[in-house]
């Protein structure tokens, strides 16, 4: 088996404050393959983002303790200096964040913002780079470009923003596109159209990505494999196919039902019931047990991922399970 | 870009009316204020004060006599004190003036460099030794007023150490720059240093503030996700953004101190600057003086703003549309 991309192992990130240690990444290991999408889904304040910005050091806060292991291309970057990460961030990994609206520094130019991340890790002349910021405001689908890039980002529309931000992301050929809910605060068509292009571009570079949602829909339509996260813990990895269609994860089963379907005769949406744990409090066990409607009296143990290519959390066995699942979705 | 200049700058040509008006309100149509009597002096008989009223069309409607004030203070200039006859307003101010810009400019290019400086140190080194440690320097230097500071540097400059350390420093008092431009700094040193003291503290904890808000918004993290070192995301992007307060707070100084609100610092060191005119004007209530001197301040803090909003255009992108 090729080394991955990006193999993350037993990541765990904390936060000391003073109302105890919170636990916002609890041993997430999960790898991502050359040219692969890998799909990270879970509710809010479930580790996604956090987890993220631990790998590229893009947490400052001085409380947060960050261990485990991130291999980037077979060398480890957790725990690298400034210096070092710096010439990693912007040029071989990349990041798209979640508002468009705040994303961009107010006072410069969109075509300067593009340019001075390409000088930064690059030779170009202010005028290659130029022609390249203007090369990509068209490759991602702004019209006019030429014009454009002289324009300041309150003179675009939030998905017109979030293009700018795509091709400052993809202005370097970076070999990893983290995208944080890229969608999230955009609406509903303006997401197809930045989905569909962030498809579309992923042909084009051959950039692997780790794509962050809570959108099952977005993930079911984009990723090659999906982790399953709740409460800072994966509760199951596998395949899109696998997860989608053979949810192994009590809690998978209850975010799938929580996706509206046309043919679905129900008028209803599924809830998971409860809250999400308080990551202050999360229980000795098994995370989603309170909250699982299936729980035995093994779930006060913690489950470590089961399974060779499609993993889950879950003490339940592969009978139970099949039995489950299906009373669950014929319900 | 153009029409925002001549927009600002008719809008602050208003302002500068209305505050003429208001102001001639205040010291000429308020009861009990009887600029005659004042003219006429104490121990002056009804007849005269008449006589006097009549004189200098006191006696006419209020338009006109805004009018003839404006008159004589703007094209004519010949504007006279009620209290020293024969002093011209115009002619004093002109002379006042250059005394506090001279001030004023020196201590503000000081507080300036100062005050950023300190910010930026004390944002880039958060949590460290030497962040509180600015901040305390700084709250420490505004808590001291300039009647008091000035003082002991006068204490220590001409007291006992004048005959031997502090021999080069010069007695107070002013000396134009066009006399001796050598002199004219030595003699205006320890007023900067006084007067830039205060802003200098305001200036590095406002700024600091301001940095570390910056830094905390959504579009630095971009830039470090760029991959940009942290001097570039520092300076580049979230001192660039928080210059945008720093200028308006420096219109807002600047005008006001040219306007005559350095007045304490020019007491304590001796310099008959616009604030020390203002002051003594109005302890005799002398009304055309007063005038003058008003008008001029506020010339100045309407200059220092409408400036202030044309960099405002050339710093913000999104203010040149609005």
């Amino acid at each position: 088996m090729p080394e991955p991309l990006l193999s993350v192992e037993n990541l765990r990130v904390a936060f000391e404050t003073r109302a105890g240690v919170v636990r916002a990444v609890d041993g997430l290991t999960f790898s991502v393959g050359e040219k692969e999408v890998v799909g990270i889904v879970g509710e809010s304040g479930s580790g996604k983002s956090v987890s993220m910005y631990s790998l590229l050091g893009l947490l400052r806060e001085p409380n947060v303790v960050i261990e485990g292991s991130v291999k980037f291309q077979g060398r480890e970057i957790l725990g690298l200096g400034d210096d070092q990460m710096q010439s990693i961030r912007g040029k071989d990994i990349a990041m798209i964040f979640q508002d468009p609206m705040t994303a961009l520094t107010p006072v410069y130019s969109v075509g300067w913002q593009i340019e001075e991340q390409i000088r930064a890790h690059g030779t170009e002349s202010k005028h290659q780079a130029r022609a390249r910021a203007i090369e990509l405001l068209a490759e991602v689908g702004i019209p006019d470009p030429a014009r454009r890039v002289e324009q300041f980002p309150h003179e675009f529309s939030g998905g017109m923003r979030q293009r700018v931000v795509i091709a400052m992301a993809l202005s370097c050929n970076p070999k990893l596109l983290i995208a944080d809910e890229p969608t999230t605060a955009l609406d509903v068509t303006t997401q197809a159209q930045i989905l569909e292009l962030m498809g579309k571009l992923q042909e084009t570079y051959g950039s692997s990505i780790v794509l962050i949602t809570h959108d099952m829909g977005v993930i079911s339509e984009m990723a090659d494999r999906i982790v399953v996260m709740y409460a800072g813990r994966p509760a199951e990895i596998g395949s899109r196919v696998d997860v989608i269609r053979t949810p192994q994860h009590p809690y998978t089963w209850g975010l799938m039902g929580a996706v509206p379907r046309l043919e679905s005769k129900r008028s209803r949406l599924v809830t998971i019931p409860g809250n999400a744990v308080s990551p202050l409090d999360v229980p000795e066990g098994c995370a989603f047990a309170p909250r699982c409607e299936h729980r035995m009296d093994i779930c006060s143990t913690r489950p470590s991922l089961r399974g060779s290519d499609h993993q889950a959390a879950c003490w339940l066995d592969s009978a139970q399970k099949v039995s489950f699942r299906n009373r669950g979705h014929s319900a | 870009m153009l029409a925002f200049v001549l927009r600002r700058v008719s809008s602050a040509v208003l302002v500068m009316f209305s505050i003429s008006v208001l102001v001639f309100l205040i010291f000429f149509a308020t009861p009990g204020v009887d600029p005659a009597a004042r003219i006429a002096g104490r121990s002056a008989t009804p007849q005269i004060i008449a006589q006097v009223r009549h004189a200098f069309g006191l006696d006419r409607a209020l338009p006109i006599r805004y009018g003839i004030m404006m008159d004589h203070l703007f094209f004519k200039q010949d504007l006279s004190s009620y209290v020293n006859i024969g002093a011209k307003v115009v002619p004093q101010i002109l002379q006042a003036a250059p005394i506090t810009i001279s001030l004023v400019l020196g201590a503000s290019v000081l507080w300036l460099l100062v005050g950023i400086a300190g910010g930026i140190v004390a944002a880039a080194n958060r949590g460290k030794f030497i962040d509180p440690l600015i901040m305390f320097l700084g709250i420490a230097a505004i808590s001291v007023p300039a009647y008091w500071l000035g003082e002991v540097v006068n204490l220590i400059t001409q007291g006992g150490l004048h005959h031997s350390i502090f021999s080069w420093v010069p007695s107070s008092g002013y000396v134009s720059i066009f006399q001796n431009p050598f002199e004219w700094g030595l003699h205006l040193l320890f007023p900067w240093l006084t007067l830039a003291s205060l802003y200098a503290g305001i200036y590095a904890r406002v700024l600091r503030a301001e940095l570390v808000n910056a830094l905390n918004e959504d579009y630095v993290r971009t830039a470090r996700a760029k991959g940009l070192s942290e001097r570039r995301i520092l300076i580049r992007h979230a001192f660039r953004c928080s210059l945008i307060s720093i200028v308006s707070l420096f219109g807002l100084d600047f005008g006001a101190l040219i306007g005559g609100a350095a007045l304490l610092t020019e007491v304590v060191f001796g310099l008959p600057g616009v604030g020390l005119l203002t002051y003594s004007s109005l302890q005799n209530l002398d009304l055309p003086v007063i005038m003058g001197c008003v008008m001029y301040g506020a010339f100045f803090v309407v200059l220092a703003n409408a400036v202030v909003d044309i960099g405002y255009a050339f710093l913000d992108p999104r203010v040149r549309v609005a």
